[in-house]
């Protein structure tokens, strides 16, 4: 430590201008405080906040690959009690012929779960993390969106194109997810009819539900009704509550 | 005539009082995210010891229901966090200021020494530099705790496109224990430091401020 010789009045000079930036500086993290909650709000989170969270989405995905794989698990492993945790979008009873309305482009058609049996079907043992902080290892089977997607030939822009986005809904429009399309055709993101080897049960989705390892479990909607390709970002249930739209992991 | 003896430079009281407002919002902001799933607690066998938090906790300090607010701030204010740490951590290691915080081999002897006097069960003063034996360990491990906050954060922040740290921090799970026990940590760092600066007098800690103290 350098030492050095000075008078009283010096001392006391150099300690009230310490002290005065000291307080000076610190009316600038206070002032961004306030700035930040004193910004307008944006799908129920303030704006610079919500901001932030799309740079994080677009820094993420383009530093990290969507290719890479959610860890699986064996079977042993699943978590003998599914955990249920939001009933938004069930209410309803369930159509006896159930259908699931399908937009692309101009194109409009409507299938039966049924007549996604009989693709591959792909099942998955993976951690379902949820974003409220618990985890479970689970069980799903069902057929891949991508397979889906390129077995009826939609989502497809042109030529060369995807469309950015998948839009996924309840019959009922109540609960609703946005996907990005890097995650949607990601190979473990799946159209769920199984869950341990069994019909999805009505509380856990039946008869048709998302399952996307990439994203947390708000995204994973349950009893699809609208599957909607677009390059507008569709409308998200928990998004529009003030959570990450991207919610990707 | 008094002598001024410099013993904080600008950057370090800059990196250090940054991280009173940053390490303040991830806390607060990581309690915020912690609510909606807070089941940890410590028991031995039946008995329940403690648990991280009981509801008057969260009550007292506003904290609860607000989940969404809790990682947008927490996902905001890590890069600050994150830039801050890293610019000190560069600046010790440049300046050589590392020197005088890294523990030295007689360290760990003399430690026991300093925390054996301020608990007045002792009255053998230890030597000090800048920093004494306890002070030198204490800030070390504040800087690998920070570090592992980051790593923790980001195991479980992306544990599917980072999928390899989350798996070497033991999984998703334990990483998210790991998170919240470096997080208990800082407050306990904090409420030590807090004691010790009061022990220190005002001479020391307006020194953090205006970088020197004072001599006859």
């Amino acid at each position: 430590m350098q030492e050095e010789l000075t008078t009283d009045q010096q001392i006391r000079r150099k300690t009230i201008k310490a002290f005065v930036a000291f307080g000076v500086a610190s009316l600038v993290p206070l002032g961004i405080w306030k700035w930040i909650n004193a910004s307008a709000y944006q799908n129920n989170i303030l704006a610079p906040l919500r901001k932030t969270l799309e740079f994080n989405e677009k820094l993420t995905a383009k530093l990290l690959s969507n290719s890479h794989l959610a860890p699986t698990f064996s079977r042993s492993e699943v978590d003998k009690k599914v955990r249920f945790n939001g009933a938004v979008g069930l209410q309803e009873k369930l159509a006896e012929k159930y259908k699931i309305k399908i937009e692309s482009g101009e194109e409009k058609f409507e299938i039966s779960p049924a007549d996604l049996k009989a693709l591959p079907k792909q099942e998955i043992v993976f951690e379902f993390k949820c974003i409220e902080g618990w985890s479970q290892i689970q069980h799903w089977g069902g057929v891949r969106l991508v397979d889906f997607m390129n077995h009826y030939k939609i989502g497809q822009k042109d030529a060369d194109n995807l469309f950015q986005y998948v839009g996924m809904e309840t019959p009922d429009g109540k609960y609703t997810v946005g996907i990005d399309m890097p995650s949607a055709v990601h190979p473990q993101t799946i159209l769920a009819y199984e869950m341990n080897g069994k019909p999805l049960l009505k509380k856990h989705g039946s008869p048709l539900r998302l399952i996307i390892p990439v994203k947390y479990g708000y995204k994973n909607l349950k009893r699809i009704g609208v599957i909607k390709f677009s390059d507008e970002r569709p409308k998200d249930y928990w998004a529009s509550y003030g959570y990450d739209y991207f919610a990707g992991l | 005539m008094q002598k001024i003896i410099h013993k904080h430079p600008l950057a370090i009281r800059w990196f250090h009082w940054l991280n009173f407002p940053l390490l303040f919002i991830m806390i607060w902001s990581g309690l915020l995210i912690y609510w909606a799933n807070g089941v940890y607690k410590i028991q031995i066998g039946e008995t329940l010891l403690f648990k991280f938090f009981p509801k008057g906790f969260y009550d007292f300090l506003g904290l609860s229901g607000q989940l969404a607010k809790g990682m947008a701030w927490h996902f905001a204010t890590m890069w600050l966090f994150t830039i801050n740490g890293f610019l000190y951590v560069l600046y010790t290691i440049i300046s050589g200021e590392w020197k005088l915080i890294f523990p030295e081999k007689k360290s760990f002897k003399e430690a026991w020494q300093v925390v054996l006097l301020d608990l007045g069960l002792s009255k053998s003063v230890p030597p000090q530099e800048k920093y004494n034996a306890a002070q030198r360990i204490a800030y070390t491990m504040v800087i690998i705790m920070g570090f592992g906050s980051i790593l923790t954060g980001w195991a479980i922040f992306r544990p599917v496109q980072i999928a390899w740290l989350t798996t070497i921090l033991g999984g998703y799970k334990a990483a998210r224990i790991e998170h919240f026990i470096l997080t208990i940590g800082f407050c306990l760092f904090f409420l030590v430091h807090i004691i010790q600066v009061i022990k220190a007098g005002w001479k020391n800690f307006q020194s953090m401020i205006t970088g020197f103290e004072t001599k006859k």
